[in-house]
């Protein structure tokens, strides 16, 4: 800006030396030469106005257009000249010289007239700036006029962004333009050879704008034709016959009739309503009107009106079939050159198999994340089920709780970060505690009699889940991650995974870790296995079962707590989460393998990859691909009734 | 003497220990035969194969007459062909009655429906008192078998496989943690069943064994380690050094 | 010795249920005094239905030992069956009405697209889904109240008992079905109007009586089914079939090994308390005027096991009296009409904390009253279980006791 105003006062200081002259002022005589059309303003016939002036080649071209578009450009009614105006107050305006920029002095408006191009006209401004802009000195302005294009692809950017290609400085940037120029000239460049060229040179990129760029060139339109031949010029896609699975005759009939070229068929409300209209005395042309109830009688009654003329005669299937006959009918691409359409198709042909590749790569993804919420969900219960053997129904209420104290530290502590980490010890400590007084108070009644333990947990799951609508209400709460974990991890346009899923799987994955190194090198872990194994035996070595049994509880509570922020993160924390996740849970202990963590790994696994797999098959509809999952389930119990890492024997329990 | 279960070859496999080992076995019409061994030896996974519980990796079970296998038979299947078994604890149905646990031994139509319209007649009720009075139980038909002392229990196990008239019986540890009068009795019962149809006893208690004087069969690790009197094993080498000796 | 004698507890019951039924017809607003609103006429019919759902879930869990979590299913199954067929008629009524108003009298075609329009508009469709094929037949869509919960739990029971899948597992996999029968009624293109269920249940087409005779028919309809229901259970389970079952909750492999193909009786079981649950459920929800899918969410089944260990599993009146007492308490403190409790620093409002109060209940009958309130009954008949040693296991570990089954 301030290279422009020094630029100017050099101008403005040079023309007080000389008075403008035409051969001096170059861009005034460009304007003059356009005056009419630059006063009339007019979108269809500005166009020469504006070439002229974009390629007038001078310096102060760009300050034109712009001062041009902004309605900033005012003419001297006096003698038609062109000046930059800024208006002083509502009467006076003072005028800059275009050539020179020098200061013209202050004139009264109503000697002036603004020039106010419509806003066709100042889009047509606007796309001549571009190249303008492409250029600019400011690498953001380049930007912003790329992505301009990018946003809104046209023609005439075309030649503008290939010209600005060659002293692009910044790399980036260049790449952006580079790829850019491509698609348009695959859209716009009006030698088929290199559009052809542009395609191919693309290959299967995955870009959704080369999709984008490529799809409306194998578009087609359904068109019906008279006579027997088609006329030439079109570029047509395939030719339709009428009763195909892709036009029904009634479609195709219902096509003549709009293009006016057929009479329209007469429906059945037509009928009801024309012989509503011709009642007479309780009959409608000799038909009595209680048997019209029946639509032969109605056709009956209607034939006869038609015998009396009364109305049209009804169109009859020999009649479609015959317009249908005289007719032909085409999909024809919009695009005119068969060059062109033909090296889209293989070209989005070949991208569609590298998308479906992609697909499946983030189908898998997908997947291995879901499966991983799952493994982190049911985690706590393959410790408390699988290894005690309790059946813990309000183990889903343990991760709304961690979920819930999650929200509780988030008010206190307003750092995410921070509160998130406070969070999880936080949670895991709240559902111990709970664990180990529900261990105390209720389940150590229950051992050995699992539907009784089964029962009474519901009832607690009940209580714990009307506590926490009590106090929270029924609302979503929200519990938000920090800003670390916002955004997603982009392989391409196709495959991408959120942070904040990462996260979780990898908390699963040290989730893991912590139970295999508490169950296998702890001594608590050797406890457990001796306790659950053989509790007498245990018992007379010195080993306190009550105790054992308290910690592995709490443990399974606690890990459920911190699963439960884990949840909470992208899932609404409401008093229904937990209800919402039991089901799943016991699946996929069970589907795994009661009493082995690989078995629940492999089943969170197997369940993930199934419900996003049926989900994939239908995507609409998550409630069908639950519906199916489970289903599946039932039947996979069938062949496995033991789960996915079974263990066989007398040691299994019958 | 013919014979009415033959198993042979038969082997089977957990999680890499081999529970039974290529197996062969074989037992007449009416006959008595003890089952010996160390624990582990397979004794109670050998009823659990011939009563269909588990199946065999390996091998061929023929039973009956005309010879057919039982392999692919649910253990129902193989209960109505005539094997009956009694487990080590005693299982009776204790929210019941004696006669109700004896009514629903009774050898008659298992079906669903059968059962459904099922009432009991005469000589059902007839034949009830006369097992009941058999294993000793006649005054306490209609009390609820949970109340019966051990012993009376196992009698009543008995009295149940009885009432189904199996073809062969394989009793579990029948003289666990009775008296020695129940034991005296236990052991009539038994020779007396093994009179009319093919009994095997799994039995640790040699002394109870010999009072039943019969064939015995050793198991160890899974397979037959010796067989005949009990006065000819117990003085068999390979017995003395991996059970009795011991 | 006669059914009768056999079972003094039938009688008793019969007795008190028809006592129960006269009294309450003749308090009730259309033949009688009026002291008992139409809308609490409909309430207890309603229990009535519920206690023969309880009275299903008794045979299945406290008898056999499968503690399904999939009856309420079967249940809300029963309801739609009848919903669709009473949701169908009176909207024919009604659509034929306002055809027959116009100049021309209507087909049979327009009549049942202005049904379909009318009842499935609000899932954006028109065309009537196969499943309603013959819901303009009441004779098959009562067939269908039986039949449609069979044949689910039929194919069901089939799967799960086959493969051997008991106690917990197969509770968990009932809930499973539940769950996923509740999230396919969800789907708008379920066919049954998704999560808007079929409504307008209280109408019967073709019957120009008022609620409060209508809500009286239903009454006597439930008691009847329920008397009915009661006397078959109690035939059932008196036999030699009551024996089977019994036997089985116990002991599971010693009745196997006695001849008898569990299987098959724990799916005959299972397939007719389904049976039974659907009957119920079709006269449940003709009184409560509409059903949606939140009925079949698998809590509804777990309230339903609630109930009956409540009154005492076990015993067909303990079914009967917890779904009685526990539905009829639970209206009137989730009603309001319960009074709140100011403690000062806080009020409790009943609605909200009912749950509270109920799960936690829940929890002392399972852990101190096991024999629930049915129980009660033995303290006065002095009908005392023999005294052993240790604690009851509870069905599925069958008649050991706590220090058998350690050993």
């Amino acid at each position: 800006m301030v290279r422009i105003f020094l630029a100017a006062l050099v101008v403005a200081a040079l023309s007080f030396a000389a008075p403008a002259r035409a051969q001096d002022a170059p861009m005034q005589a460009v304007l003059q030469a356009h005056a009419e059309l630059i006063v009339k303003s007019s979108r269809k016939a500005i166009g020469p106005a504006i070439d002229a002036v974009a390629d007038s080649g001078l310096a102060q071209t760009q300050d034109v257009l712009q001062t041009w578009q902004a309605k900033r450009m005012w003419q001297r009614k006096a003698d038609g000249v062109f000046f930059r105006g800024e208006e002083i107050d509502a009467k006076t305006s003072r005028l800059y010289d275009f050539d020179t920029g020098a200061d013209v002095g202050i004139f009264a408006n109503s000697d002036l007239k603004q020039v106010k191009p419509n806003s066709g006209v100042r889009a047509m401004l606007g796309a001549a700036l571009v190249r303008f802009q492409l250029r600019d000195p400011d690498p953001s302005r380049r930007a912003e006029a790329l992505a301009a294009i990018e946003r809104a692809p046209s023609r005439q950017a075309l030649a503008p962004l290939r010209a600005a290609i060659g002293d692009e400085t910044d790399p980036a940037l260049k790449a952006r333009k580079v790829r850019a120029e491509r698609l348009l000239t695959i859209a716009f460049d009006d030698d088929d050879a290199i559009r052809v060229a542009a395609i191919r040179d693309m290959g299967g990129d995955l870009g959704v704008d080369l999709r984008a760029t490529l799809n409306p060139l194998v578009a087609t339109d359904l068109r019906v034709f008279a006579g027997g031949d088609l006329p030439g010029g079109l570029n047509i896609a395939r030719h339709v016959a009428p009763g195909d699975e892709t036009l029904p005759r009634d479609t195709a009939y219902d096509m003549l009739v709009a293009a006016s070229l057929a009479p329209a068929r007469i429906t059945a409300e037509e009928i009801r309503a024309s012989l509503a209209r011709h009642i007479d005395g309780g009959y409608v042309a000799g038909v009595p009107v209680a048997q019209l109830n029946a639509d032969a009688a109605r056709l009956r009654a209607y034939d006869g009106l038609v015998a009396q003329g009364l109305v049209p005669a009804r169109v009859n299937d020999a009649d479609i079939d015959g317009a249908l006959a005289s007719h032909r009918f085409a999909e024809v691409f919009a695009e005119p050159s068969p060059a062109v359409t033909g090296a889209a198709r293989a070209a989005l042909g070949q991208i569609e198999t590298r998308v479906s590749a992609n697909q499946i790569l983030d189908l898998t993804l997908d997947a291995l994340s879901l499966a991983s919420i799952y493994f982190l969900a049911a985690i706590g219960l393959a410790i408390t089920f699988g290894v005690m053997g309790v059946i813990n129904m309000a183990h889903g209420e343990f991760i709304m709780m961690g979920a819930y104290t999650g929200f509780v530290v988030q008010q206190m502590i307003p750092n995410h970060t921070v509160s998130i980490l406070v969070a999880i010890p936080l949670a895991f400590a709240v559902t111990f505690a709970a664990g180990v007084v529900m261990e105390r108070l209720v389940i150590r009644w229950l051992y050995n009699r699992p539907l009784e333990t089964l029962l009474a947990t519901f009832g607690i799951s009940i209580a714990l889940q009307q506590l926490a609508k009590n106090i929270f209400g029924t609302q979503a709460r929200p519990l938000t991650a920090p800003a670390w974990l916002d955004g997603a991890w982009v392989l391409n346009d196709i495959v991408s995974i959120s942070y904040i899923r990462i996260a979780i799987a990898v908390l699963a994955l040290i989730f893991l870790g912590v139970f295999l190194i508490v169950i296998k090198r702890t001594r608590l872990g050797l406890e457990i296995r001796a306790v659950t194994q053989n509790r007498r035996m245990a018992a007379s070595m010195g080993i306190n079962p009550d105790r054992v049994n308290v910690l592995t509880f709490g443990l399974g509570s606690g890990i459920a707590g911190v699963a439960g922020v884990a949840i909470g993160l992208f899932a609404k924390v409401t008093s229904e989460l937990g209800g919402d996740y039991i089901v799943q849970s016991f699946m996929t202990v069970v589907v795994g393998g009661v009493g082995n963590i690989w078995g629940t790994l492999a089943g969170a696994t197997m369940i993930g990859f199934l419900q996003k797999g049926i989900e994939w098959f239908n995507p609409s509809n998550t409630l069908a691909a639950q519906t199916y999952m489970i289903a599946f389930i039932i039947l996979f119990i069938q062949f496995r009734p033991r789960g996915i890492v079974a263990l066989r024997g007398r040691a299994a329990g019958d | 003497m013919s014979t009415l279960l033959e198993v042979s070859g038969v082997s089977v496999t957990f999680d890499g220990f081999k529970a039974i080992n290529n197996l062969s076995f074989s037992i007449g019409h009416a006959e008595l035969r003890a089952i010996i061994g160390p624990n582990g030896a397979g004794k109670t996974t050998f009823m659990d194969i011939v009563t269909g519980k588990t199946r065999p990796d390996e091998g061929r079970i023929v039973w009956g007459g005309k010879s057919r296998s039982l392999l692919n038979m649910s253990e129902a299947r193989i209960a109505c062909e005539g094997i009956g078994r009694k487990f080590q604890k005693p299982t009776v149905f204790e929210d019941q009655s004696v006669q109700e646990n004896l009514l629903m031994a009774l050898k008659k139509d298992r079906g669903p429906l059968a059962v459904l319209f099922y009432r009991p007649q005469a000589a059902d009720l007839e034949r009830v008192r006369a097992l009941a009075e058999e294993i000793g139980l006649a005054d306490q038909l209609y009390r609820k078998s949970g109340e019966l002392s051990h012993g009376e229990k196992q009698w009543l196990e008995i009295g149940m496989l009885l009432a189904q008239e199996p073809r062969l019986l394989l009793v579990d540890e029948p003289a666990a943690g009775m008296t020695s009068s129940e034991r005296e009795h236990t052991t009539a019962l038994l020779i007396e069943a093994a009179k009319t149809r093919a009994v095997v006893v799994v039995e640790h208690d040699m002394e109870f064994i010999r009072r039943l004087n019969c064939r015995v069969t050793v198991l160890h690790e899974g397979a037959v380690l010796a067989e005949g009197s009990l006065d000819h094993v117990t003085r068999n080498q390979d017995v003395i050094d991996v059970y009795l000796g011991r | 010795m006669s059914f009768a004698a056999r079972n003094p507890s039938v009688l008793i019951f019969l007795s008190v249920l028809a006592l129960f039924t006269l009294l309450v017809t003749v308090m009730s607003e259309a033949i009688g005094t009026g002291l008992v609103s139409t809308s609490f006429v409909k309430i207890l019919g309603k229990t009535l239905c519920l206690a023969l759902v309880a009275v299903a879930m008794d045979l299945v869990w406290g008898y056999t030992g499968i503690l399904s979590l999939g009856h309420f299913a079967f249940f809300g199954l029963g309801g739609y069956m009848i919903g669709m067929w009473l949701m169908y008629e009176r909207t024919h009524e009604i659509a034929a009405a306002a055809l027959a108003e116009g100049p021309i009298p209507p087909t049979e075609a327009e009549i049942t697209a202005a049904i379909g329009n009318q009842i499935f508009g609000v899932v954006g469709s028109s065309d009537f889904p196969p499943v309603w094929a013959f819901a303009d037949s009441l004779t098959l869509q009562l067939a269908l109240v039986v039949m449609a919960p069979g044949l689910l739990a039929l194919i069901f029971g089939w799967l799960a008992f086959r493969s051997r899948v008991t106690g917990v597992y197969l509770s968990i996999l009932t809930q499973a079905m539940t769950l996923a029968l509740a999230l396919y009624l969800f789907q708008n293109d379920s066919g049954l109007r998704g999560n808007n269920g079929l409504s307008g249940l209280q109408n019967l087409p073709g019957v120009d009586a008022p609620q409060s005779h209508v809500s009286l028919w239903f009454f006597w309809a439930s008691a009847l089914a329920l008397g009915v229901g009661y006397v078959f259970a109690a035939w059932l389970v008196g036999g030699k079939f009551g024996s089977v079952m019994r036997g089985i909750r116990d002991n599971e492999a010693r009745v196997r090994f006695l001849g008898y193909s569990v299987e098959s009786y724990k799916l005959v079981v299972f397939t007719l308390t389904a049976m039974i649950a659907g009957i119920a459920g079709a006269l449940y929800y003709p009184q409560a005027g509409i059903i949606n899918p939140a009925e079949i969410a698998p809590i509804a089944s777990i309230y339903l096991a609630v109930w009956v260990a409540i009154g005492g599993r076990g015993r067909l009146y303990g079914a009967v009296i917890g779904a009685v007492f526990v539905s009829l308490v639970s209206s009137w403190f989730t009603g309001g009409q319960a009074p709140d409790v100011p403690l000062g620093f806080y009020t409790v409002k009943w609605v909200d904390w009912w749950l509270v109060v109920l799960g936690l209940s829940f929890v002392l009958v399972t852990l101190f009253a096991p024999r629930g309130i049915g129980g009660l009954f033995d303290l006065v008949t002095e009908r005392q279980p023999p005294e052993r040693h240790g604690a009851n296991l509870g069905p599925d570990a069958g008649s050991l006791r706590e220090k058998e089954a350690s050993q």
